[in-house]
C-alpha cells in the first residue's frame, strides 16, 4: 500500500552571488547538517538521499559520488536527478514518490548549485541543441524574452506591469534572512536598469547564485514523530512537453496550464485563487509573475497585471505570492526548485517567521525550466484521506 | 594556524580551469542531414510532416512528439516567413561553440518559415530606422560559401529591404 | 512490497559509433520497441523516467533532447523524470513511481554515444578538480588501480583475468546486440595493448553507442495484458565512499545492496537460489570482485553472464539496464544463450569510478 508523505524538515544555506568561504560540498554540507538539526535527526536515521544540480555550472560529473560524505549518502542508497531549471522540483517530486512506495521512510533531498563557479549564460546555452539552437541562443533570458514579446503585444501588457511585480518580490526578501538579494527596489529602479534582451532589463530577471537547500521526507509511519505539523504532500504534476525551442506555444505557458489541471484534479481544487493560501512560484522573471499567473487559472487572459497593482499577491492579500522573495531574490539553479518545496512547508509548518502567512492550510510550489518545462506541488496541513 | 573559520576572502584560492574543455561529434541525424544537405546545395528549407497531426516541423526530427508517430513525409517551406517572437541581445556572455564572448546586440527571432508548423530560430538582421515587428515578413540571407550547418544562413531580415 | 513485473523489453544494437543516429533517434527506436514488446499503445503508458549523462551527450539537461523521444510531449504530456546515471538505477526510481500509486506503468530508457565526446576527459571530470584532475586520473587508470589492488589481494594473475575475457567474449559471440562477437583466446588478451597496467585493451568492455528501454508495471496491470511478466522480487542499491576513501579490493557497498535485495527476495543461499546472473563488469577483473561481493563467486560460469556481458558491449548509462533486461530475457526462455530452466535472474549494475554506487535487481517468474 503507498504511503501518504510530508515534508518534515528543511534547511537552506545563506545564498549569495559568490560563496567565496566554501566549496560546493560543503554548501551540501551546510544544507544537510541544517536539514538534519531542524528534524533533530541524525544521518543514520535517514534512508537514502537523492542530489540534483546541473552538471555544467560547477564542471563536476557525478556529484552524487564526488559528494558523498558531504550530502550523508555514505553506505545509503543516493540516486542523481537533472532535469535542468527544473531539477529542484524534480527532487522534489522524486521525495513524495521514492517514500509513498513504501522503500524509504525517511529520505534527504539536497539540491545544490555553485553558479560562480562557470559562466551561467554559457553553460545554459549548451542546454540547447548543438545543431538548430545554439547559435543564436543565449540562455534562459534570450528564451524569456521571446516570450516576454508575445506576451506584450498579444495584451498590450507594459514594462511597468512586469516592474510592479519585480518589486513585489524583491520586498518580499527583507523578511527571509536565507534571501541572497535583500534589497527594497522601485519601479523606476527596474525601468531605468539596463536592457539585457529586450524587453528584459537587469533589475526584471533573477540573480544567479551560490547556495544549496535540504529537506526531509518522511512516510506517515514517521512524519508526526518527526514534526509535530508536516507538510502533507497532496499532489505533484510535471509537464515536459518540450525538446525543441521553436516548438514552444509561448502563451499561455503550456506546461503550467497542464500541470496544474492535473494538480489541481489530484487535490480535489476548483478554485485554486480561493483554495490556495500561498504560493512559491519558480518566476525567473518579473513578466512570469504576469503570464504564468493566468496558466495557473488564477486570472484571466492578460489580467494578472490587475491582481498585481490591486496588492492581492503581497504579505497580507488575498493570495501572497512568494513571501520569501521568489526566484528575483535568490537562485542556486539546482536548489531553486526545492527551495520554494522547502517555503512552502515551513508556510505550513507555521514556521516561516517574518515572512509567515497567517493559517496556511493549502500551499502550492512550482518549478521551471528545460524547454519551458513546469513541476509542480501541492502541500496540505491536513493528512490526505 | 590561522582558525579556518576566519580566513579573509584575500586569504582563500581559486583553481581555475583554464582552457580545459570537451570536444563532441554530435549527429546530425538522419532528418537533420537531409534538411542541412538542401540548404547547402539548393538554399531549400525541408520540413517533416506528421502523418497524425499533419503539422510540419522544422527543424525536422523523426518522431512528432504530440502524437509519438514516425514521420517521414518531407514538405518544402519557406523560404520566405513571418516573425513570431524576437528580443535584441544585449548583454555579452561566453560562447560555449568559441569560448569567445558572444559579439552583441544581436537580433534574435523566432521565424515561421511558410508551410511549416514550428518556428525556426536564427538572427535577425536589425534595421535601425525600421525596428522588428510581431508578424513581420521575412527573407533569409544565405552565406556565399556553404558548409551544412544552420550558420549557412547569415541571417533573415525584412522581405522588403532594399 | 506490492508486486510490479518487467512487462516490455528492448535494446539497439550495440556498435561502436553511430554515426547516422542522434540519442534521441536511439532513445525512440528503443521506447517503440518496448511499448511493442509489451503489447501497449502509448496512449496506455502511465509516466517516463529517462537516463541520461550530461558530460556524455555534451549537453546540459540532455534529457531535453530525449523528451519528445521517450513519449513527454504524447498527448497533453505525459509526468517524467530524469536519473543521471546508470538506467537501472533509473528503473529503481520508475519503479517507486508504480509503488507510490502514482502510475500503472512506467516507461525507463537510458542512451549513450560515447563516440560523440571523448570518455576519458569526460570520465576525468568525475574526479575532484582541485586535487586529482591534473594526475589524469580516469575510469580506465582508476580501475587499472583498483584491478592492482584486488589482484594482489587475491593472488590472480593477468592470465587468470583474461580467461574471464575469453569466457564472455565466447558468449558474446551469440548475443546479437553485443559489439564483439568473435572468440579470443588468453593468448591474444595477453598480446593486447596495455592501456593502463594490469589493463590491457581486451580486459577493457568496448564503448558502445546505443540504448536499451524497459517497462515496468504494477501487478494488475502485468496480469491483465501480460502473458509472460517478470517479476521484482527485490532491488536495492548503496553509494560507497570516494575511491580514494575505501578499500579498493572489496566492496561494502555492493555488499550491502546485495543483503538488502536478498532480504525482499527472501534470499537465504545466494548461490544455491540464483540461476542466472547477469553483472556489469567493465572491466575483466571487476567480474570476480563484484560476483564474490554478491555471494556468487563459487557460480557455474556457465550461469554467469550469458549475454558476454559489458566486456562485448559496454555502452555507458545503458548497460546495467540491458543486465536487467538479459536477465527478463533468460527468464522468458528467450535470451540468445539460454541458461538451463532459470526461475530466478540476479541483474547487477554500477555507476560511478571504480563501482562506487551499485544496483541489484532479484527477478523472477512467479
Amino acid at each position: 500500500m503507498a504511503k501518504r508523505v510530508a515534508i518534515v524538515a528543511t534547511g537552506q544555506t545563506e545564498h549569495a552571488a559568490n560563496r567565496w568561504d566554501a566549496t560546493g560540498g560543503e554548501l551540501i554540507g551546510e544544507a544537510v547538517r541544517r536539514a538534519l538539526e531542524d528534524g533533530g535527526l541524525r544521518r543514520e536515521d535517514i534512508d537514502g538521499v537523492i542530489v540534483g544540480n546541473m552538471d555544467h555550472f560547477e564542471g563536476i560529473n557525478g556529484v552524487e559520488h564526488w559528494s558523498i560524505d558531504a550530502n550523508g549518502g555514505l553506505l545509503k542508497p543516493v540516486l542523481k536527478l537533472t532535469t535542468g531549471g527544473t531539477t529542484g522540483s524534480t527532487l522534489a517530486v522524486a521525495g513524495y514518490h521514492l517514500v509513498a512506495s513504501g522503500l524509504f521512510e525517511r529520505l534527504l533531498v539536497v539540491g545544490w548549485e555553485k553558479n560562480s563557479e562557470s559562466d551561467t549564460t554559457g553553460a545554459i546555452t549548451t542546454a540547447f541543441d548543438p545543431v538548430w539552437d545554439r547559435l543564436v541562443f543565449a540562455g534562459a533570458v534570450s528564451g524569456l524574452a521571446v516570450e516576454a514579446s508575445v506576451y506584450m503585444r498579444r495584451f498590450g501588457v507594459t514594462e511597468k506591469d512586469a516592474a510592479r511585480a519585480a518589486v513585489r518580490d524583491r520586498r518580499h526578501a527583507l523578511n527571509n534572512p536565507h534571501a541572497h538579494l535583500r534589497k527594497e527596489i522601485s519601479v523606476s529602479h527596474v525601468l531605468d536598469s539596463p536592457m539585457l534582451a529586450d524587453p528584459i532589463k537587469a533589475l526584471d530577471m533573477c540573480p544567479r547564485s551560490d547556495g544549496a537547500c535540504a529537506v526531509v521526507y518522511a512516510s506517515e509511519d514517521a512524519a508526526e514523530k518527526i514534526c509535530p505539523r508536516p507538510a502533507w504532500i497532496l499532489a505533484t504534476a510535471t509537464r515536459h512537453l518540450y525538446s525543441y525551442l521553436g516548438d514552444v506555444q509561448l502563451y499561455p505557458l503550456k506546461s503550467l496550464e497542464a500541470a496544474s489541471g492535473e494538480a489541481y484534479r489530484k487535490a480535489g481544487i476548483r478554485e485554486p485563487r480561493k483554495e490556495i493560501d500561498v504560493m512559491e512560484l519558480y518566476t525567473p522573471y518579473s513578466f512570469a509573475n504576469l503570464s504564468w499567473m493566468e496558466a495557473l487559472g488564477l486570472a484571466g487572459p492578460g489580467q494578472a497585471a490587475r491582481l498585481i497593482w490591486d496588492g492581492a499577491t503581497d504579505m497580507g492579500g488575498e493570495l501572497p505570492v512568494n513571501p520569501s522573495g521568489g526566484v528575483l531574490s535568490t537562485n542556486p539553479i539546482g536548489a531553486t526548485g526545492l527551495i520554494r518545496a522547502a517555503e512552502c512547508a515551513l508556510q505550513i509548518m507555521g514556521r516561516a517567521g517574518a515572512r509567515q502567512v497567517p493559517d496556511v492550510q493549502v500551499a502550492l510550489s512550482t518549478g521551471f525550466g528545460g524547454c519551458m518545462w513546469s513541476d509542480l506541488l501541492i502541500y496540505g496541513r491536513h493528512k490526505p484521506a | 594556524m590561522a582558525d579556518i573559520n576566519r580566513l579573509n576572502r584575500r586569504d582563500v584560492l581559486v583553481f581555475a580551469s583554464g582552457g580545459a574543455f570537451q570536444p563532441y561529434r554530435y549527429s546530425v541525424g538522419r532528418a537533420g542531414s537531409r534538411f542541412l544537405t538542401e540548404l547547402r546545395d539548393h538554399g531549400r528549407f525541408l520540413g517533416l510532416r506528421c502523418p497524425g497531426c499533419g503539422r510540419v516541423y522544422v527543424p525536422p526530427r523523426p518522431v512528432c512528439g504530440p502524437c509519438y508517430r514516425k514521420m517521414e513525409e518531407w514538405a518544402e517551406v519557406g523560404p520566405l516567413g513571418t516573425l513570431t517572437a524576437f528580443t535584441v541581445l544585449r548583454f555579452a556572455f561566453i560562447d560555449p561553440e568559441t569560448g569567445l564572448k558572444k559579439p552583441v546586440p544581436y537580433g534574435y527571432g523566432f521565424i515561421r518559415l511558410d508551410g511549416a508548423d514550428t518556428d525556426l530560430q536564427h538572427f535577425l538582421r536589425i534595421d535601425p530606422k525600421r525596428p522588428p515587428k510581431i508578424g513581420m515578413r521575412l527573407r533569409p540571407v544565405f552565406e556565399k560559401e556553404r558548409c551544412g550547418r544552420l550558420s549557412d544562413i547569415r541571417h533573415f531580415e525584412r522581405e522588403d529591404t532594399p | 512490497m506490492e508486486r510490479v513485473a518487467v512487462i516490455g523489453v528492448a535494446q539497439t544494437v550495440f556498435e561502436a559509433r553511430k554515426e547516422a543516429e542522434t540519442y534521441a533517434d536511439l532513445v525512440y527506436e528503443v521506447a517503440d520497441q518496448a511499448l511493442k514488446d509489451a503489447g501497449m499503445d502509448i496512449s496506455e503508458l502511465g509516466n517516463i523516467v529517462t537516463a541520461s549523462n550530461d558530460f556524455l551527450d555534451g549537453r546540459t539537461i540532455s534529457s531535453m533532447a530525449v523528451g519528445d523521444a521517450a513519449g513527454a510531449a504524447f498527448g497533453g504530456g505525459l509526468n517524467i523524470s530524469t536519473v543521471e546515471g546508470d538506467g537501472a538505477f533509473a528503473a529503481f526510481y520508475g519503479l517507486s513511481r508504480i509503488l507510490s500509486g502514482g502510475y500503472s506503468t512506467t516507461l525507463v530508457t537510458a542512451h549513450s554515444k560515447s563516440s560523440e565526446g571523448n570518455p576519458l576527459l569526460i570520465s576525468n571530470a568525475c574526479f575532484d578538480p582541485v586535487y586529482e584532475r591534473a594526475l589524469g586520473l580516469d575510469f580506465i587508470s582508476a580501475a587499472a588501480l583498483q584491478a592492482r589492488v584486488y589482484m594482489e589481494r587475491r593472488g590472480l594473475s593477468e592470465r587468470d583475468l583474461a580467461e574471464v575475457v575469453r569466457l564472455n567474449r565466447a558468449k558474446g559471440v551469440l548475443n546479437p546486440h553485443a559489439q564483439v562477437r568473435r572468440e579470443i583466446s588468453i593468448s591474444e588478451v595477453l598480446a593486447s595493448k596495455p592501456l593502463a597496467p594490469p589493463i590491457r585493451e581486451l580486459d577493457a568492455g568496448p564503448l558502445s553507442d546505443g540504448a536499451a528501454a524497459v517497462i515496468l508495471a504494477g501487478e494488475d496491470f502485468a496480469r491483465r495484458r501480460c502473458s509472460n511478466p517478470v517479476w521484482i522480487e527485490g532491488v536495492s542499491l548503496c553509494a560507497d565512499a570516494r575511491m580514494t576513501d575505501r578499500q579498493l579490493w572489496e566492496s561494502a557497498a555492493l555488499r550491502k545492496a546485495a543483503q538488502a535485495a536478498y532480504g525482499m527476495a527472501g534470499i537465504a543461499n545466494p548461490s544455491d537460489e540464483i540461476d542466472v546472473a547477469e553483472i556489469y563488469a567493465a572491466f575483466s577483473y571487476q567480474e570476480p570482485l563484484w560476483l564474490e561481493e554478491l555471494g556468487l563467486g563459487a557460480m557455474d560460469k556457465s550461469r554467469v553472464n550469458p549475454s558476454g556481458g559489458c566486456l562485448c558491449a559496454h555502452a555507458l548509462v545503458s548497460a546495467g539496464l540491458v543486465r536487467v533486461i538479459e536477465a527478463v530475457l533468460q527468464l522468458r526462455g528467450k535470451a540468445a544463450n539460454p541458461a538451463p530452466e532459470p526461475r530466478r535472474a540476479l541483474a547487477h549494475a554500477q555507476s560511478g569510478i571504480c563501482g562506487q554506487s551499485h544496483c541489484v535487481w532479484i527477478l523472477g517468474k512467479n
